[in-house]
């Protein structure tokens, strides 16, 4: 499949999960200064430029697995921790989302200007930081660079990458659910109706030309559709009318966001076949890994900071019921990177994971009353 | 799910149509185009399908009322590297004596016997001077005469001598027509000449190619593209229908390359077209979930090429990603849909 497609679900996906980080924080109140902070650190993480540089060679998509591990290292860039159930539900939301915008995108290409709109987003979580929001430009520049000079045809294979990622992944999310674009089954709704996209002309007419390319004839037919005129093609520069709103941050409007995990997929085969991956591919992955942790480099913070942690759902008691209910096939394994053999290549990673992060916590949650009295300390 | 047609009563020859019993499928249908093959054996009493899932495709037997009898899985040859490679096209060629199972991938092409039971050949592509951001793959498949033609990314077609029978396959010829990655190739026997076939072959710049086969093809014709990928053909009776990523259907006159109709089909671009050449039915599936229905036929006085709409078929909230007729007469079409685990059927009334 394309070997450049990799740059557009990472960023998509960063973007969506920057939304969702932003509207839990203010949903859980937590204050400005940190809340800003931790979307602060993240985004410096995301266009770090080493990784950027990693990101933008040509290669095959990362498994599921080594992708949610990065978005796993992503999230926990900066101050704030999640638990598992929490970290499973943003993942959830933020595939979901994409796809969503993949698969209405009225034209292959289109995927960049739901790229576009990602960024230009994540510019205004960063208008006090020039440094970030340079590097930011840079990866504007940078994918304006690489895609710009891609034909139709490869968008077309880059389409049909990022929906071949997607596959058979129908869970049910409540903000979908109520603005009717997914189905009680997980499916999206396909409307056959509204603008038809830049280039392509309303259906319903036949014309019929001579040997000499003139026009002879023109028939209607019924369509079935009820398709009007694109008025204006989306900004493909630094700044302008995307025109588009896929990409844009539907979670601006404070709604819940929760997610019925639908556990009934008919085939598990293909989900299952990904989750028993023989190990000698493990190791591949964590090359891919160890690279791309390689760019992600933190500064450690000057003095304590004190971490909270963020719940995706509304209570506590709803993330710990999530945790425990969560169906078999639906489980991320984030790769466990300390089960490498190669003894270089283990006290490389250690490094570099020590490198990132902030705070020794253990991985399994403190109790609800600790959790409180550290937030309380905060305040 | 049925629909009017839009001329009503006035020509018998058109039909409404009704869903049918669908046909599971162990894994769901990919996003590609042309996904979905079927090979008619109305001697047997049966219909093969083959649909492709991802790194794995899947043919089946079903009975004519839609019951699935027996099925496999196929995967591609040699899954070196991270990821498991992946297929772009499974195809049933019908040979003069013999009908195989063609399956491209990533890799490389498998030929099977009919059910897929057997590998008898198998082709690696040769990525030797790919530039490393190109995608290496074939696709596109069709049977000409004793041959069976297959595209590849680099735009080359490769021509394979398919033997009467046995796994004796040589590739015979390498065709230079077209600059960027092929989509889609379509054959049928050459007017008045026995033993021989035209082809049309179509790219991701929209450009198609007219052949003649032989022991070496010919270029006949070259009919330029505009910047859109083509991305399903078909060839009737000289005329060459090509399927556009803007949801355009052309009709070429296949001799001279002459652009005879422009259809505004679709919203979104064309999937699949399929021809049921008896009648000269030509179907139209795109991923603005629309299945249309044409009539071709050439006017009696001048001989130009015309089209009737017969029929418009809403697959709601689905990506079409293969369709094709399910018999000679055009009279039920199957349908995939990208993430669906069912083959849909519609069977005129």
């Amino acid at each position: 499949m394309s070997v450049r497609t990799l740059p557009l679900l990472f960023l998509n996906l960063g973007g969506e999960m920057l939304y969702i980080l932003d509207q839990r924080l203010r949903a859980q109140n937590i204050p400005g200064d940190k809340a800003r902070k931790v979307l602060n650190d993240i985004i410096m993480t995301m266009f770090n430029r080493k990784f950027m540089e990693e990101l933008f060679k040509p290669q095959e998509l990362y498994s599921k697995k080594a992708l949610r591990t990065i978005y796993d290292r992503l999230a926990h860039a900066s101050i704030m921790r999640l638990n598992q159930a929490s970290m499973d539900k943003l993942y959830d939301l933020m595939t979901m989302a994409f796809k969503y915008q993949v698969l209405l995108c009225p034209r292959p290409k289109d995927v960049l200007l739901v790229t576009f709109n990602h960024l230009d987003a994540i510019k205004g979580f960063i208008q006090d930081s020039p440094t970030i929001l340079h590097q930011v430009d840079e990866t504007f520049r940078q994918l304006t660079e690489v895609y710009g000079a891609i034909s139709a045809g490869e968008f077309q294979l880059i389409r049909q990458t990022l929906l071949l990622f997607f596959q058979d992944l129908h869970i049910r999310v409540s903000i979908f659910l109520k603005d009717r674009v997914q189905n009680s089954n997980g499916r999206f709704v396909l409307p056959v109706s509204g603008p038809v996209p830049w280039g392509t002309e309303v259906p319903g007419l036949i014309r019929m030309f001579n040997s000499k390319g003139e026009e002879v004839k023109k028939i209607e037919f019924k369509h079935g559709g009820n398709y009007v005129t694109a008025h204006k093609e989306g900004s493909f520069e630094l700044y302008g009318d995307r025109v588009l709103k896929l990409g844009t941050n539907m979670y601006s409007v404070s709604r819940p966001v929760e997610t019925h995990m639908s556990g009934a997929s008919k085939n598990l085969a293909s989900r299952t076949q990904e989750s028993i991956a023989p190990n000698p591919l493990a190791k591949e992955e964590l090359n891919f890994l160890a690279r791309l942790m390689g760019g992600m480099e933190i500064k450690k913070p000057s003095g304590p900071e004190p971490g909270f942690r963020l719940n995706l759902f509304t209570t506590d008691e709803e993330e710990e019921h999530a945790a425990l209910s969560r169906p078999e096939e639906l489980s991320y394994e984030v790769i466990n990177i300390q089960a490498t053999q190669d003894q270089q290549q283990n006290e490389e990673l250690a490094r570099i994971m020590g490198e990132l992060q902030i705070t020794e916590q253990p991985r399994q949650s403190t109790t609800k009353g600790d959790d409180l009295l550290a937030m309380m300390d905060e305040l | 799910m049925v629909a009017a047609d839009s001329e009503g009563p006035k020509d018998p020859g058109i039909r409404m149509f009704r869903r049918e019993r669908s046909i599971p499928l162990q894994g769901s249908a990919a996003a590609l185009c042309n996904n979905l093959s079927v090979l008619q054996l109305p001697a047997r009493n049966l219909t093969l399908f083959g649909v492709v899932h991802g790194p794995s495709a899947q043919v089946l037997s079903a009975a004519p009322d839609g019951v699935p009898l027996a099925q496999r899985q196929l995967h591609v040859k040699e899954g070196a590297g991270v990821s498991a490679p992946h297929i772009t096209q499974v195809h049933w060629c019908v040979l003069p004596f013999r009908v195989l199972l063609v399956l491209t991938s990533h890799r490389g092409i498998q030929m099977y016997e009919s059910d897929g039971s057997i590998m008898v050949y198998w082709h690696a592509l040769d990525s030797g001077d790919a530039p490393s951001v190109q995608a290496v793959f074939a696709r596109g498949i069709a049977a000409s005469g004793h041959f069976i033609c297959v595209g590849t990314w680099s735009g080359r077609v490769l021509v394979f001598d398919i033997p009467a029978k046995g796994p004796n396959i040589v590739l015979s010829e390498e065709l230079a027509g077209h600059q960027t990655p092929i989509t889609d190739i379509a054959t049928e026997p050459a007017q008045g000449q026995d033993g021989v076939a035209d082809m049309v072959t179509a790219d991701d710049s929209g450009s198609l190619c007219v052949w003649r086969s032989g022991p070496e093809f010919t270029l006949l014709t070259r009919i330029p593209g505009f910047g859109v990928p083509c991305s399903s053909v078909q060839l009737w009776q000289g005329i060459v229908a090509a399927g556009y990523g803007n949801g355009q259907v052309h009709l070429y006159e296949a001799t001279t390359g002459t652009l005879n109709i422009q259809i505004n089909a679709h919203a979104r671009a064309i999937c699949a077209l399929n021809l049921a050449p008896e009648v000269g039915k030509l179907l139209s599936a795109a991923e603005d979930t629309f299945v249309h229905i044409w009539k071709l036929s050439r006017s009696p006085q001048n001989g130009c090429i015309e089209v009737e709409h017969c029929h418009s078929e809403c697959v709601s909230d689905t990506q079409v990603c293969g369709a094709q007729f399910c018999d000679p007469s055009g009279s039920s079409f199957a349908v995939t849909g990208y993430d669906l685990t069912e083959i849909l059927r519609f069977g005129s009334v």
